[in-house]
């Protein structure tokens, strides 16, 4: 288990003082110049060396990203902070904004620092308006102090953050929707590529990094790269933010070690499964896109990238959804459809029409208004949007449905069963 | 106020930002740089509402008003009222006092989300989405995910999120609503924000440097 003295996240429930004077008690805007005079160079070196995986949901190395940005540009170069959370079952950023947003506000210097930006954008989804007050406090706090802005921390170097709203669309989390909707227009996803790094935010070499990924870099700077692959496992390094909902005892939002074992994480942190483990169903790992997993599988496997993606699910961005017997695993399902098909931009067909036709068949399963036969087509239906989009959000919708097929088939042909038993034509039960 | 029985209401004959909605413009326009004051038109679209639901007490976005950002940022209207749509957290009609806006994806419905919106309906009297209470004080909206999962189920009211919410909450909060009173946001378990009902279970020996 992950001990207090390694935790990053150290006012991850509100307890202290979250703006600048509580925040430097704990450690924040601690000598910032001296990382910063390392170099650009030797910054990204260390987070490369820290195996530091980004906390979005796709797990992309963060370093090798920020090393893809110009060395010399003749245009601005941008960074922006994806705080759009809105994958069902996460609520990990939000406690960062509200209750630790200097590690927010130095990360995005140092990153920016790092990959020659002139500023950063952090893009708050327009729901966290309480969250995105607390965050801009820390900004305004920040420019006063000279920690940002001209002669950041006195090193020189020039550097705005600014803090944007969004107003309640999941398609902006995605990276070039969110550029498209910071740009003033709907937040509809470009094709990619060309990428971000070369064209982004005003078509200038732009990096999204999501909130969590950005707000450790300060820590992993200051502690050293060895200290951080310390934590964890190989390929799958440092503590991590979890966010454990569902049927517990006791949800929460906790820093853990990637790798801690599922069961240990739920019945440490979250007061174990609600009746206790045995009577556990299932759960979602990683957020509403990722596969969820049966209890047998849930018995002894370890939460991080690597170890999911080899049960064919994923940590994507580590909120744990847990199940009890006494769920409706096909409607918990059919409602993750419903979500899809409304968050849908609507853009490529096989999205806008696939995510409508599985809500709808979905929606029958649930009865168990449907013929068996229907369930290998509902599969296939998956496969065919499953990487014929433009964004991932034709995936994460063909994901759920396919997690369920795979380890839940018998329990779907039941519920058919029962409901045609129920329903014997008349002629027949005469 | 839309005639909460057939939905019909008034678009206003003109829109003309106040001085409190001029301050907050002017500070907007300056975080993007030069020439890109497009980007401003989401924020301008909460200036409008704001400033709607300061003038009227219902807080929506007139015709007249997207017009007004449309000139204000040198865009062809289309582009705003495009926008104004695309995004969910812009009424286009007007609205009760009070907007609630109920979770009702996966890990709320799992902590009985169902439970919030029967509580919510029998306390309004209103029975479909996007509708208005008679009285003019609610207005009922289902909404996605708002990103406060472990604290489900979450009732948004405008702008706050009451957590850990259940049916004799709702009745607690909405008529503390009703009677003009504003109860504390976050959790109405009364827990500390995302940590487990009882305490948290880390954090627990740590020592800051003082903070005063
Ligand atoms: C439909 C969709 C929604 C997404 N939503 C978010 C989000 O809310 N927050 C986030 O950080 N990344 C989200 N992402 C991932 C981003 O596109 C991007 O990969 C991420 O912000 C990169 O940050 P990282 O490298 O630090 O993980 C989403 C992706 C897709 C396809
Ligand atoms: S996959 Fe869906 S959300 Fe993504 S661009 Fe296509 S239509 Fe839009
Ligand atoms: S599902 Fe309701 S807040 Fe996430």
């Amino acid at each position: 288990m992950l001990q207090d003295k390694d935790r990053i996240f150290t006012n991850l429930y509100g307890i202290h003082d979250p703006l600048l004077k509580g925040a430097r008690a704990r450690g924040d805007w601690d000598n910032t110049k001296s990382i910063l005079e390392r170099g650009r160079d030797a910054i990204i070196q260390e987070m490369k060396d820290s195996g530091l995986r980004g906390r979005g949901g796709a797990g992309f190395p963060t370093g090798l990203k920020w090393s893809f940005m110009p060395k010399q540009s003749d245009r601005p170069c941008y960074l922006v902070v994806n705080a759009d959370e809105s994958e069902p079952g996460t609520c990990k950023d939000r406690d960062i904004l509200r209750h630790d947003p200097h590690k927010l506000v130095e990360g995005c210097l140092i990153a920016g620092f790092a990959m020659g930006a002139c500023a950063a954008y952090i893009y708050v989804r327009g729901e966290f308006f309480n969250e995105g007050r607390m965050l801009q406090a820390a900004v305004d706090e920040a420019y006063a102090a000279g920690l940002i802005g001209k002669n950041a921390c006195g090193s020189g170097y020039d550097f705005n953050v600014f803090v944007h709203r969004g107003a309640g669309a999941y398609i902006c989390g995605e990276e070039t929707a969110l550029i498209e909707s910071l740009e003033g227009k709907k937040g509809m996803p470009r094709m990619k590529p060309p990428f971000p790094a070369g064209v982004g935010l005003y078509g200038c070499p732009s990096t999204v990094n999501n909130v969590e990924s950005i707000a450790v870099a300060p820590t992993i700077l200051r502690r050293g790269a060895a200290w951080f692959t310390s934590i964890g496992r190989p390929n799958n390094a440092g503590p991590k933010l979890f966010c454990i909902s569902g049927h517990v005892n006791k949800p929460c939002n906790v820093e853990e070690e990637l790798g801690i074992p599922m069961r240990e994480l739920i019945e440490k942190h979250a007061g174990g499964v609600r009746g206790g483990w045995d009577n556990l169903l299932a759960v979602i790992p990683g957020g509403a896109s990722v596969p969820m997993i049966p209890k047998s599988i849930c018995d002894d496997i370890p939460m991080d990238f690597d170890s999911l993606r080899g049960v064919r699910s994923g940590l994507g961005t580590a909120a744990v959804i847990v199940m009890d017997k006494s769920t409706d695993l096909i409607k918990a399902i059919a409602r993750l459809s419903k979500f899809y098909m409304h968050e849908s931009c609507g853009q490529c067909t096989p999205c806008r029409e696939g995510t409508g036709w599985m809500w709808r068949t979905m929606t029958r399963m649930v009865e168990g208004r449907a013929e068996a036969a229907e369930i290998d087509t509902l599969e296939q239906v998956t496969k065919q949007i499953e990487g014929h989009t433009i964004c991932a959000l034709g995936d994460a919708a063909a994901w759920p449905i396919q997690g369920l097929i795979r380890h839940f088939r018998p329990m779907m042909e039941e519920r058919i069963a029962a409901y045609k038993s129920r329903n014997v034509p008349r002629m027949a039960a005469e | 106020m839309a005639n909460a029985h057939t939905g019909a209401f008034e678009q206003p004959s003109s829109f003309a930002f106040d001085s409190e909605s001029e301050a907050e413009i002017a500070m907007l326009i300056a975080r993007y740089p030069a020439g890109k004051q497009a980007s401003a038109v989401i924020p301008l679209l909460y200036v409008v509402q704001r400033q709607m639901k300061r003038q009227t007490d219902s807080a929506w976005v007139p015709v007249k008003g997207m017009d007004a950002i449309a000139e204000r940022l040198g865009m062809a209207p289309i582009r705003v009222y495009e926008v104004a749509t695309f995004y969910f957290m812009f009424n286009m009609k007007p609205i009760g006092k009070y907007h609630l806006q109920l979770c009702t994806t996966t890990p709320c419905w799992l902590r009985g989300s169902d439970d919030v919106v029967a509580a919510c309906r029998k306390e309004t009297g209103i029975q479909g989405w996007g509708e208005t209470s008679a009285d003019g004080m609610f207005t009922m909206t289902e909404v996605e995910c708002v990103g406060a999962c472990v604290n489900a189920p979450i009732l948004q009211v405008d702008d706050d999120f009451y957590e850990d919410m259940d049916a004799e909450k709702v009745a607690q909060l909405l008529g503390a609503l009703r009677r003009g009173e504003r109860p504390p946001k976050g959790s109405m378990s009364g827990r500390q924000n995302s940590a487990a009902e009882g305490g948290p279970t880390t954090l627990t020996t740590l020592q800051f440097a003082p903070e005063a």
